[in-house]
């Protein structure tokens, strides 16, 4: 008796909440699967709608984007058989779900604990409080290939930023999975956009994109000083996180600081 | 009878359209400006131009109950020659007095450019009847005063009776006739600068010459903020319609260099067309003999000591 | 004539009232013919020199040093001797006291101060007086308390010094932006190799002796003079930890170019182009002193300027009279004249971007106004200036002028301000006038820009960060925020300040 044929999956790109192929047609070979190699248009694209979506998540109350990401981990950890053999195994992906976890709890603390309430010499109530620096352009690292790309993204998406994130090239499968807990989960369509393909390819117009407003370098793999020098042309700010860390600092190098002033008088 | 119409619930201010928005004043930044205005330094011939239209603005003010001819005839004679050592003094603009020594205060400054202002309509509270208040001040126009000054009946402006208040004003206008009406808004007791700006607007839609900012009964009365408020009220109602309405902060004023500051704020806010007596006035009883002293050491270069300066 | 007309006579009126001049004493100031850096405690004497000028007079006063890459270099080793034995070796409570000790002695000598920051600058004493020499002090006063609580600040995270800091400050406000450089620098146990900016080299010269006085250990401080060739060997330099650049957008990308890739930590406070907004409900007359206050507070010489006014069309024509009228009664002269509201322009090159761009928003179309103003024949002057009819394309409503320029546009609805006002690659800061609470925390939170003054404009306080989003840098400055670039840490920090 034949054994089944299974049904292989089309890796493709996650683009504003929807799966299309590179618009170059282009796909390349990792982990024994056929994955959509991204164009720099396709990078261009992601941005844009990234943009688009970006009110929506920045505008949504923190305690509500905390929800949302908590139900994102609850999608992963209900895959999880599915993550543990497109990454390291059990653990990493217990170690994702846990970190996403960690950070949902955080999206409701960040003013609290990066803000403050100056007291200035004057008549005047005056506050600070974080917000999003807008659309972040990460360059994950190849590994671990899930638990790097959530320890990037996520902190990102806690301070209410859109993201692009380039996957891990040598092990891109995970990503794609996570694409497709990200799409059913409540994140808007946008907030999140992934790309495979090529680094190397896909960074520097990230890099230069006059549109990103934050690069994360975590995963350049040595080749930074092109990007960061590109980067400076409308002054992005440049992050070089780490790996796998989980610091609520982490969230803060995406965030901007505002500053408010108020006259306090009858 | 002049009688204002009903009006809705926060917009109740009977102006004509013309007339400029009430509008919101904010406390922290009208503060702010006032300070900074005060920090002008004026030295030298412009300092004496200011000393000496101080004093040609100046109502000499006696409110007392103990007020009796001879003490207003002192105050008359310190008018007309604030000081007897130095001729080239002018007069003061106006004495002011309560309404039972207008007589004799006409018959002391009679044939001088100095005037007589006499307070009326229930001084300083303006709790009392209309009828009463009315008479009152047509006893001080027939008595020869050439100013009257009013005071609005606060209770009702700040329980949002605004015709009330209005139709008093226009009432009281129509009695004083030709002669000056200074309506006194008693600024201590309004609260905010959004009703003192409130207030004065209601004041010159409803006919008053002059808008005045105290009785001088309460503690807290002109500063400078609260004048450059009144001030800036006095501007919109000219950019609006055209007319020059007078400005008088009182009480308070005791030293030449504030009387300097309220003149920098004067000119710098209305410009120079307000710097005459017909158009401001500094209400104070102390400050006459200060500013005669700055005058004084202007000329000569020396610092001045009180004892040479008479007290009346 | 009846007794009632003769008694209403009219008395004539004054043409005008001048005041008269009332300079403050230059005798404050004793300048020396030729200045050194300020390297290890000692003047270093300069291979090479300029002449730094008043530009209210074109007067030369003094000879300061031009240094050279070698002179940089051997004031930012002076830094790392002093970093690496002894200053971070003395104890935070210590540290706090030298601070201290600086701002009581810039307190006790602020009149000399303020009257050489006119003078080498331009600005009106009265804003040098009252807005500089207060802040630059209480800058000090700030950052001393927080020198032995860094802990405090920033709880389980180790917080340790950077090292050298390199730090390049504008012309606009000399004394005061060594300031904010110099005591959150030193408060985190950092040494310095600060460069003034060329024009204006003075205060920070004077405050050499500042740091004498409050017997500062030697190296801790170091001064070097110079145009951009020194700021940018300062930039270069491998010896320093970290860059903290205050200055023109185009400056600051060239210098994040420049340290691409090398790992040394790097703030940024760029340019702006301010957009003030007045909703028909404000407080008018207050709302136009702020206008004012935004636009012509320093020759319009501030990164923060409010320099596009954003007016509700239902409110434009009287906004538009009222602004023109109080321009009328600004003061344009002597920076030393405690009268004068707008001094000099800092410099001829200053001066010449002006006019260019005051030429530009002219052929392009706007109505320009400037209010009658005498302006004294020699040094550099611009009469404050009002653009109307200017659509958001024109340059002056785009680029940063940098002087006393206001650009005049008009919205309908609070959607239209917010996006006129986003509408620019810089995001320093924004003004809001409207009597309406919840509006302004709506607009506040749209408005995409690191302070946002709400019924209010150009405040600065050092408990209070300050700094740009997009194109207007990155990093804060004031406050406990202003701490943490000066600061590494355990566990990852943020690049937002």
């Amino acid at each position: 008796m034949a054994e089944r044929l299974p049904v292989k999956k089309t890796y493709k790109l996650f683009i504003g909440g929807a799966f299309p192929r590179s618009e170059s047609g282009r796909t390349y070979e990792a982990e024994g699967q056929n994955v959509g190699r991204a164009s720099r248009k396709d990078a261009r694209d992601a941005v844009r709608v990234a943009r688009a979506a970006w009110p929506k998540w920045a505008g949504m109350t923190a305690y509500n984007r905390g929800q949302v990401l908590y139900r994102l981990a609850e999608m992963i950890e209900s895959r999880s058989a599915e993550f543990a053999e497109l990454s390291t195994g059990r653990d990493e992906v217990e170690r994702t779900v846990d970190r996403i976890v960690w950070y949902a709890g955080w999206a409701d603390k960040l003013a609290q604990v990066l803000g403050s309430s100056n007291p200035v010499a004057g008549p005047y109530f005056n506050f600070t409080v974080p917000e999003p620096t807008g659309v972040v352009a990460i360059l994950a690292p190849d590994e671990p290939p899930l638990l790097g790309l959530v320890s990037r993204v996520v902190p990102a998406l806690t301070g209410g930023n859109a993201v692009v994130a380039v996957a891990s090239e040598t092990h891109p499968l995970a990503a794609i999975e996570l694409a497709e807990a990200l799409a059913t989960s409540d994140v808007p369509g946008g907030v999140v956009n992934l790309l495979t393909g090529h680094r190397k390819e896909l960074a520097p117009w990230l890099a230069s994109h006059m549109d990103v407003n934050a690069l994360d370098i975590t995963g350049a793999e040595g080749a930074s000083a092109e990007l960061e020098r590109a980067a400076a042309d409308n002054v992005k700010r440049v992050v070089r996180g780490d790996p796998d860390s989980q610091s609520p600092w982490e969230i803060a190098s995406f965030l901007e600081l505002k500053t408010v002033w108020h006259p306090v008088g009858q | 009878m002049a009688q204002a119409p009903v009006l809705p619930r926060g917009f109740e201010l009977p102006l004509e359209p013309r007339l400029p928005r009430v509008g919101s004043v904010d406390a922290v930044a009208l503060e702010e400006r006032a300070a900074s205005l005060a920090k002008r330094s004026i030295k030298r011939e412009a300092k004496v131009f200011a000393l000496e239209l101080a004093v040609r603005m100046m109502d000499l003010t006696t409110l007392e109950g103990q007020d009796t001819p001879g003490k207003v005839a002192a105050l008359a004679s310190k008018a007309i020659r604030p000081d007897p050592s130095d001729a080239g003094i002018p007069s003061v603009a106006a004495i002011c007095v309560y309404p039972n020594l207008v007589p004799s205060a006409v018959a002391r400054v009679e044939g001088t450019s100095v005037k007589v202002a006499s307070v009326a309509t229930a001084f300083p509270s303006g709790q009392s009847p209309i009828e009463t208040k009315l008479e009152e001040v047509r006893w001080v126009v027939e008595n020869g005063a050439d100013e009257v000054h009013m005071v609005i009946d606060r209770g009702p402006f700040l329980s949002n009776r605004y015709a009330k208040v209005y139709d008093e004003i226009v009432q009281v206008k129509e009695a004083s006739g030709q002669v000056r009406l200074k309506v006194i808004l008693e600024v201590a007791e309004l609260g905010t600068y959004d009703n003192v700006r409130r207030a004065s607007l209601l004041a010159m839609a409803a006919g008053a010459d002059f808008i005045k900012t105290s009785t001088g009964k309460l503690p807290g009365a002109a500063t400078l903020p609260v004048t450059l408020c009144m001030l800036e009220a006095i501007r919109d109602v000219y950019e609006e319609t055209g007319r020059m309405i007078g400005m008088k902060p009182a009480g308070g004023i005791r030293q030449a260099k504030q009387a300097v500051h309220y003149l920098v704020q004067l000119h710098e806010t209305l410009g120079v067309e307000w710097l005459t007596p017909d158009l401001y006035r500094l209400g104070a009883s102390s400050l006459l003999n200060d500013v005669l002293m700055q005058l004084r050491k202007e000329k000569t270069g020396a610092y001045q000591s009180p004892d040479y300066f008479t007290v009346d | 004539m009846t007794e009632l007309e003769r008694k209403q006579d009219r008395t004539p009126v004054p043409k005008e009232w001048a005041y008269a001049p009332a300079p403050e004493s230059r005798d404050l100031v004793t300048l020396d013919d030729r200045y050194g850096h300020y390297v290890g405690g000692t003047w270093l004497e300069p291979s090479e020199t300029y002449t730094t000028i008043s530009p209210a007079t074109e007067e030369p006063l003094a000879e300061v040093g031009q240094a050279t890459p070698e002179e940089v270099e051997a004031a930012v080793a002076a830094a790392r001797d002093a970093f690496e034995n002894g200053w971070s070796g003395i104890s935070t409570a210590e540290r706090a006291k030298y601070l201290f000790r600086i701002a009581r002695i810039l307190q006790e000598r602020a009149r000399e101060f303020a009257v050489l920051e006119s003078l080498n600058g331009g600005k009106p004493i009265k804003e040098s007086r009252d807005v500089d020499l207060p802040l630059a002090a209480a800058h000090f006063f700030y950052y001393a308390g927080w020198a032995d609580k860094l802990e405090y600040a920033f709880p389980n995270r180790r917080p340790r010094p950077v090292g050298v800091a390199g730090q390049i400050i504008p012309w606009n406000f000399p004394l005061l932006m060594l300031s904010w450089k110099i005591a959150p620098a030193l408060a985190a146990g950092n040494t310095v190799v600060l460069k003034p900016a060329e024009t204006t080299p003075l205060s920070a010269l004077l405050f050499a002796d500042v740091l004498r006085q409050a017997e500062l250990p030697p190296g801790v401080v170091n001064i070097v003079t110079g145009d951009g060739r020194a700021g940018a060997a300062l930039v270069k330099s491998e010896g320093v930890d970290k860059i903290a650049f205050t200055g023109s957008t185009e400056v600051g990308k060239a210098i994040q170019r420049e340290l691409a890739g090398t790992g040394r930590k790097l703030t940024l406070e760029l340019g702006g182009k301010a957009a003030n907004i007045i909703f028909d409900d404000a407080a008018l007359d207050q709302a136009v002193e702020g206008i004012v206050n935004g636009i012509y507070f320093n020759q319009g010489h501030v990164c923060c300027a409010g320099s596009r006014l954003l007016v509700q069309e239902s409110i434009y024509e009287p906004v538009v009279e009222k602004l023109k009228r109080r321009l009328t009664t600004l003061r344009v002269g002597d920076p030393l004249d405690k009268n004068t509201d707008v001094g000099a322009i800092n410099s001829e090159e200053q001066l010449e971007r002006i006019r260019e761009l005051v030429e530009s928003g002219e052929q392009e179309g706007a109505e320009i106004y400037q209010p009658p103003c005498r302006l004294p024949e020699k040094g550099y002057w611009f009469a404050p200036t009002v653009f109307t009819n200017v659509a958001q394309s024109y340059r002056i409503a785009q680029e940063e002028i940098f002087g006393p320029v206001l650009s005049v546009l008009t919205f309908r609805t609070p959607e239209e301000a917010v996006e006129k006002a986003n509408n620019t690659p810089y995001g320093l800061s924004a003004g809001v006038w409207t009597e309406k609470g919840s509006r302004i925390l709506w607009m506040a939170e749209r408005l995409r820009a690191g302070v946002v003054w709400a019924n209010t404009f150009n405040r600065f306080d050092p408990s209070s960060p300050f700094g740009g989003y997009k194109e207007s840098g990155f990093g804060r400055e004031g406050g406990r925020h202003g701490l943490e670039p000066y600061l590494n840490f355990d566990g990852g920090e943020s690049s937002g300040g």
